[in-house]
């Protein structure tokens, strides 16, 4: 069978059924997914047929046909839970090799996935396969028919790669890996994180060695950025600003149009650091035509009919708004918006009107109905009438919030413009999320 | 629960001073409710005859909702006695530099300077985050408020955020950049002045990521943590012999049902997962306290506060929830 209990990483294993496919044969070879001798990878081609009809109003639908789902929203609501419970229920019922990327800065996927043990120290940029034993802690589920696979977005690691898959020759590539100004692009500030998000995406399914890859994005404060960070890449290095910029150290004469601005920014930034600068921006314009071609290819990608997106959120009021907001930016770019997902909903029962009703009584009434509880079931009649109270209590404050959310989701429904294929509810679970048996639980409420 | 001095230790910073210093920013996990405990802060130091700038960084409007009013742009405006509420806008706030520093006619180049600053902030994007925190530091030094508070971008983004200044100086060794950020980091990194406060709900994944950026802000920036604002902190429904009660209540609830003349089964299983939640949370919080522990422990046993902030079962998010957080840190911090 593919894998044997105990047995580690099993991708380490060198793989031959990717022969015919040069680009996944050459780079990061030794870490390449590979199918068992007899595996469920063999099958990974026709999962999609086996999904359901074309009427499709359920997530299991929708992801069925798609190659790449992109969960968004803002942040805290639990994308990463949701992405990789999307991609474990994928693996475990439609088969094939799922892939599920987090390119949040901060490490939960790991945690979700229940890899951040020391096992899981391994997941960075490199993917890694989640033993089947992993979903035998669950005793409703029996062995996945596919493979589940998980990676970081290191962006260090793969602005590196980048450059050197595009770099004209070695010592360019040597001088911008060495610039200052790209080693701390790269390394610590944020907006970079998107467009290489997005291109790592690329990256990986232009390899086709995954049937299906989930993406957990980073929070919607930059929602625009990630959807149009190709884009700006793409116009950023052709424009005309960028050689004005660099003019003065390409040439080491100052045109008359570049001067006044160069006098400021010398006067700000110092002569180094603009020194750094324009070597930075020479050197990357050396990559100029591939950059400007991938930026295209990945807009393409991102709005082929293999891709859809879930914007997920919570019905606190804050991220609702937000979710909107990202709906219609998706909308706006003839992006497809498949699902809104909406999580940590409080169970419906809260909302019962008899129930309330019942509960107004029950605080009101504690006192008599203690007596008869405490009667029949021989507790102390006084604590029972406080446990009485407190219950109904608790349930019409909850109420309050339950109803208060019933009105956010509402909301979310029916706003005009950027309607989802569908709407999925997942209600608030009593314990947290944190190992692959949680996952699939709120995985097979997200399927119905 | 808040802070206690360990013997002979000096606290990291008595619990009340929060409110005492110039630049607080806030930051934590998105959804945990950041925004709300910043406006909270922002009312309750005001409340005390403090003159605030409460600054939104995300500018998405929620801080100036948050005291009913309609959202605020650059220029700041007062949304409540003593608070006047801003949102940060990068290009504005060079706009500004420009004009001060260098004396530069920016009135008659608008276009081509926003065209610029694009550039360069997607150029380099360390731009964007010195611009705002160098109009923060700015305003501390300018001491036209008493304290600001920061509406900061959430915990994965705030180290950067705050490390810029030390990323610019590390880049840049000459110049006038230089210069500045050399007294942005004195404002920075000066613990009577500046902290951070981490806010987070007692859950899995917000406290993992207290913990982790934590220990960031420590380690890889100048700023002090001053402390971490624990939200949502869902009431103790029972003491231990009720809850046996209720345990016995709930097996029995067939009968309570016939008692009552209704069906009490979604009561019940409410009040179960109150129980359950209550008990989660009360777990995640024993790791979160003694996370910090640790975090004091490995940087120089000087105690991190924590505040607690209750679950509030309100209708909606506005004026009355801050009012109500802010009675809560005020109760927390002793005042």
């Amino acid at each position: 069978m593919t894998s044997v209990p105990g047995r580690q990483a099993p991708g380490l294993r060198g793989g031959a059924r990717v022969a015919g496919r040069p680009s996944v044969l050459g780079r990061r070879s030794e870490r390449r997914p590979t199918p068992g001798p007899s595996g469920p990878g063999l099958a990974s081609g026709l999962a999609p047929l086996g999904a359901a009809g074309s009427s499709a109003v359920t997530l299991d639908g929708l992801v069925a046909s798609k190659e790449i789902v992109i969960a968004c929203g803002p942040g805290g609501v639990g994308k990463t839970t949701i992405a990789a419970a999307t991609a474990a229920m994928a693996a475990l019922r439609h088969g094939g090799r799922v892939l599920v990327v987090t390119v949040d800065p901060a490490r939960r996927l790991a945690d979700a996935l229940g890899l951040s043990g020391p096992e899981g120290r391994g997941l960075g940029n490199t993917e890694l396969r989640i033993p089947d034993e992993a979903f035998a802690g669950s005793a409703a589920h029996g062995r996945p028919r596919g493979e589940l696979w998980a990676a970081m977005l290191d962006t260090k690691e793969s602005w590196d790669s980048l450059v050197r898959r595009y770099a004209p020759d070695v010592p360019t590539r040597e001088r911008i890996l060495a610039n200052p100004l790209y080693r701390n692009i790269t390394g610590r500030f944020v907006q970079s994180h998107d467009y290489i998000a997005m291109e790592r995406l690329y990256d990986l399914h232009a390899q086709g060695a995954y049937d299906l890859i989930v993406v957990d994005t980073a929070p919607t404060r930059n929602a625009i950025d990630f959807l149009d960070a190709p884009q700006r890449m793409a116009e950023f290095f052709s424009s005309r600003l960028l050689r004005w910029l660099t003019a003065p150290y390409r040439s080491r004469m100052v045109n008359l149009a570049s001067k006044p601005f160069s006098q400021v920014a010398d006067r700000i930034l110092g002569t180094q650091f603009l020194e750094d600068i324009a070597e930075f921006f020479m050197l990357f314009q050396s990559m100029y035509g591939g950059f400007v071609e991938r930026a295209g290819a990945v807009t393409r990608l991102l709005s082929d009919r293999r891709t859809t997106f879930l914007v997920v959120s919570t019905l606190e009021a804050a991220p609702v708004r937000e979710a909107e907001f990202f709906a219609h930016a998706l909308a706006s770019r003839r992006l497809p918006l498949g699902a809104i997902v909406v999580n940590k909903a409080l169970p419906s029962y809260f909302r019962d009107p008899d129930a309330a009703e019942l509960a107004l009584r029950m605080r009101d009434g504690a006192n008599s109905y203690a007596e008869k509880a405490a009667h029949e079931l021989g507790t102390d009649p006084e604590l029972t009438e406080r446990v009485l109270f407190e219950v109904a209590e608790s349930f019409l404050n909850f109420g309050v919030v339950a109803r208060r959310e019933a009105e956010e989701q509402a909301e979310l429904a029916t706003q005009q413009s950027a309607r989802p294929e569908l709407i999925a509810t997942v209600p608030f679970f009593d314990d947290d999320i944190v190992d692959m048996a949680g996952l699939l639980r709120l995985g097979e409420v997200l399927w119905s | 629960m808040s802070a206690t001095d360990p013997a002979g230790v000096p606290a990291r910073k008595a619990p009340d001073s929060l409110i005492d210093l110039r630049l607080v920013f806030v930051t934590g996990k998105g959804g945990v409710g950041k925004t709300t405990v910043a406006a909270a802060l922002a009312q309750l130091a005001a409340q005390r005859g403090k003159r605030v700038l409460a600054c939104e960084v995300d500018a998405k409007g929620d801080l100036a909702a948050l005291f009913e009013a309609a959202p605020t742009d650059f220029a700041g405006r007062e949304v409540s006695p003593g608070v006047v509420a801003m949102s940060m806008d990068t290009e504005a706030s060079l706009r500004e530099y420009l004009r001060m520093f260098l004396r530069v006619p920016v009135a008659t180049r608008l276009g081509p300077l926003a065209k610029v600053f694009d550039f360069v902030a997607t150029a380099a994007p360390g731009v964007r985050e010195i611009l705002t925190v160098g109009k923060l530091c700015y305003e501390a030094r300018e001491r036209r408020y008493d304290l600001i508070v920061v509406d900061a971008p959430a915990s994965g983004h705030i180290v950067s955020q705050l490390a810029a200044p030390q990323a610019i100086n590390e880049l840049v060794k000459v110049g006038l950049i230089r210069t500045q950020t050399d007294w942005m980091l004195d404002i920075l990194s000066d613990p009577r002045r500046t902290g951070v406060v981490v806010v987070t709900t007692p859950e899995e994944m917000p406290v993992t990521e207290t913990l982790e950026v934590s220990a960031r802000i420590e380690t890889e920036t100048t700023v002090r943590l001053s402390a971490v604002v624990v939200n949502r902190v869902l009431p103790e429904l029972f003491g231990r012999h009720e809850e046996e009660v209720f345990e016995r209540l709930y097996a029995g609830r067939a009968e309570l049902s016939k008692d009552t003349g209704g069906d009490v089964d979604p009561i019940m299983e409410g009040a179960r997962l109150a129980v359950t939640m209550r008990r989660t949370r009360a777990g995640h919080l024993q790791r979160l306290r003694e996370g910090l522990k640790e975090l004091e422990g490995s940087q120089g046993s000087v105690e991190v506060p924590v505040l607690y902030v209750p679950y509030l079962f309100t209708r909606a998010h506005g004026l009355r929830t801050t009012g109500q957080v802010a009675t809560a840190l005020s109760e927390e911090l002793g005042l």
